[in-house]
């Protein structure tokens, strides 16, 4: 990777996080009525795939869904209206932070029910190659959403059509507070489980965006080269509460230490290093990049802010087509 | 002479027409290009347009839903189709959660124009899990549209429209109809979805029914004519959205209403109508009206019980008799006994 590329790479991180901390900020402001699940401390995985992905290809996500959104290019202030309910929002505030979409990024839609989105977004691979287009289809899901049936269905079909579709499961260890212990068993590891239904199947360190982006980048390519699907597992670890602002650590689920220990892996802080260390960029960079995103975050509520609420008559608008 | 087809025939016809003049049409479901071909239905369209036009699946009912769902998102007009609708229970959380709401939930930025044929029937010992007609609950669910086609012209012109439509259409097809014979253009034309149909001028009562109780009615109401009594009969046609207006004209007419319906008695498509006429109709009704439905118990396999199961139009005349106060009579409907549980002398099981 380029010097250019990795300070870009590094910037669209560091916007996500900042963009979480001021939801996180001004949620009890109670003026984001929704609930939101925020995905700080899991930057790099949304950025590292994202970052092999062109505009033309297609996302789909779940219910923590922020940075995948920004990361694919949708439009933030869209996405914070939408927060806030508003008609200016991707979805006219009728979906909120559960439901965004971007059609001009290639971002086709994050929906909450877990794992409901892969079955959707492999039929979308399945449409792109019924209509000969060269596109790439991703999605994005949770540890728990390969406990539902629908994964199991949506995988093996992919395989058995060799169809242009990455399946990236985030494991951050828990759904909601239930542990990954009480789910699924314990030394069976998720990447393997791809290999069973005869797709090539990966894990890495998903804090280290080198490691995203190495295995991204072959899974696109795989995927351009009619080689059919690529499971890959990243391991990466949600910094607050499974849905809302706050930390929960004192709920008693996980221990203090053990989210000590992944702060302490902090993905944006952890490239900052690497960043500095090879004397891409110094801290100066860094802080005129905080500035700008803070400017662009402060444009954005505001926008969110004086922005309508949709109007009595929209409620009956687009039930159907 | 017109050209007559049968159902089945034409709902194949609709599908091979929408199939040659839009390339973004396609078809799938379990056993679509198998030897038989979903009843005939599905017949030789393999031969014509390919298997990635016209493909089998996993048994995955669930996640190739949400597959079609995707591949509408992105151009194509998917059509899927089971061979019970109580398969297609296993996809219902893509339906529900995805198909219905996709639309409005993104604030109308992409809809899923989808087709979800599903079979009922009735008869045969199909039992608790082959035989459930549960057109209600996709009817209650905002932003699917539900299809009943009874004749044959209507099967066609109405799958076209609904595979044209852009929105999700679930589409409901009765056994016992797939044999029936009637008029069907060679053409390419469309019936309106959210469209009834007055099938029966009568002045007497209104019959609004579903499906295959449409036929029935006809049957009630050629014995009711016998006694001098005018039943007009209204094919819903499209359940949702539902043609109030049609229904309403005629009960304001008549004053008396039956809703008879092939699913349950309870929460059904019956109690629907019934409410609706009550907002906007009630004091044009001379008497209570009646849902004439399945009893609210799971299918029997026997065919014994089937015989108190399933309501036939001897159950509507007596249904009719009562709410003129007629005195109670025994009814003879001119259908052998052995007609009961199969839709007739040409059925020789299974299905």
């Amino acid at each position: 990777m380029t010097p250019k590329l990795l300070k870009e790479l590094f910037y669209r991180m560091l916007r996500i996080r900042m963009i979480e901390e001021k939801i996180a900020d001004l949620y009890p402001e109670q003026e984001m009525r929704c609930p939101v699940h925020l995905c700080i401390g899991q930057e790099a995985v949304a950025v590292g795939v994202c970052a092999n992905l062109s505009r033309a290809d297609y996302v789909f996500s779940g219910h923590r869904s922020h940075g995948h959104y920004l990361a694919k290019g949708g439009d933030f202030k869209a996405m914070l209206a939408e927060l806030y309910g508003k008609k200016t929002g991707c979805s006219e505030g009728k979906g909120g932070s559960m439901h965004l979409v971007d059609l001009s990024a290639g971002f086709l839609g994050a929906t909450p029910v877990v794992g409901s989105t892969i079955p959707i977004a492999v039929g979308a691979a399945l449409g792109t190659m019924l209509r000969g287009e060269r596109r790439v289809t991703a999605v994005f899901f949770g540890e728990a959403a390969v406990e539902e049936g629908v994964f199991h269905e949506s995988i093996n079909f992919a395989v058995l059509k060799k169809l242009p579709v990455i399946f990236i499961c985030e494991n951050n260890f828990f759904s909601v507070y239930s542990p990954l212990s009480v789910r699924q068993p314990e030394r069976r590891e998720i990447f393997k489980l791809a290999r069973g239904y005869g797709a090539p199947g990966f894990q890495a360190d998903g804090n280290d965006l080198f490691e995203v982006c190495g295995l991204a980048e072959s899974a696109v390519r795989r995927a351009q080269q009619g080689g059919g699907p690529t499971f890959l597992e990243f391991k990466t670890y949600r910094w607050r509460e499974h849905c809302g602002p706050n930390y929960d650590n004192d709920l008693g689920y996980r221990t203090e230490a053990e989210f000590q220990s992944w702060k302490k892996r902090c993905p944006v802080e952890k490239l900052k290093k690497h960043l500095v260390k090879e004397g891409i960029f110094n801290i100066r960079d860094t802080e005129g990049m905080s500035e700008k995103i803070q400017k662009e975050i402060e444009e954005a509520i505001a926008f969110a802010r004086k922005s309508p609420f949709p109007e009595k008559s929209l409620l009956m608008e687009n039930i159907y087509a | 002479m017109s050209r007559e087809l049968k159902f089945f025939q034409a709902v194949n016809e609709a599908t091979d027409q929408s199939m040659a003049r839009d390339k973004a049409v396609y078809t799938m479901g379990l056993g679509v290009p198998d030897p038989k071909g979903i009843f005939g239905t599905t017949l030789g369209l393999q031969d014509k347009y390919g298997s990635d036009r016209v493909m089998d699946m996993p048994a995955s009912e669930n996640g190739m839903t949400g597959v079609v769902i995707g591949s509408a998102l992105v151009g194509m007009r998917p059509i899927m189709t089971h061979q019970r609708i109580d398969f297609a229970l296993l996809s219902i959380e893509q339906i529900v959660n995805q198909a219905a709401k996709w639309h409005y939930m993104f604030g109308g930025k992409r809809s899923v124009p989808l087709v979800i044929r599903m079979l009922i029937g009735r008869g045969w010992g199909q039992g608790p899990q082959h035989s459930q007609s549960l057109q209600a609950w996709f009817a209650h669910v905002p932003g699917l549209k539900v299809v009943m086609p009874v004749t044959p012209y209507d099967a066609k012109g109405l799958l076209i429209s609904s595979i044209e439509d852009n929105n999700p259409v679930i589409f409901i097809e009765h056994r016992w109809l797939y044999n029936i014979t009637g008029p069907v253009p060679e053409k390419f034309y469309r019936v309106p979805l959210g469209k009834a149909k007055v099938v029966r001028k009568g002045t007497d009562l209104t019959i609004v029914a579903t499906s295959y109780m449409v036929l029935e009615a006809f049957r009630a109401a050629e014995i009711l004519a016998g006694s001098g009594i005018h039943a007009e009969i209204i094919d819903i046609r499209t359940l949702k959205p539902l043609d109030d207006s049609l229904i309403l004209d005629s009960v304001r007419k008549t004053g008396r209403l039956i809703v008879a319906d092939t699913g349950w008695k309870s929460f059904g498509v019956g109690a629907e109508i019934i409410a609706r006429v009550a907002e906007e109709a009630l004091a044009d009704l001379k008497s209570p009206p009646v849902r004439v439905a399945l009893p609210d118990c799971p299918t029997p396999t026997s065919p014994e019980l089937s015989r108190y199961y399933y309501p036939r139009a001897i159950n509507i005349v007596a249904v009719v008799r009562q709410m003129l106060g007629m005195p109670k009579k025994k009814i003879v409907s001119g259908i052998k006994d052995i007609s009961l549980d199969i839709p007739g002398d040409w059925f020789k099981g299974p299905f």
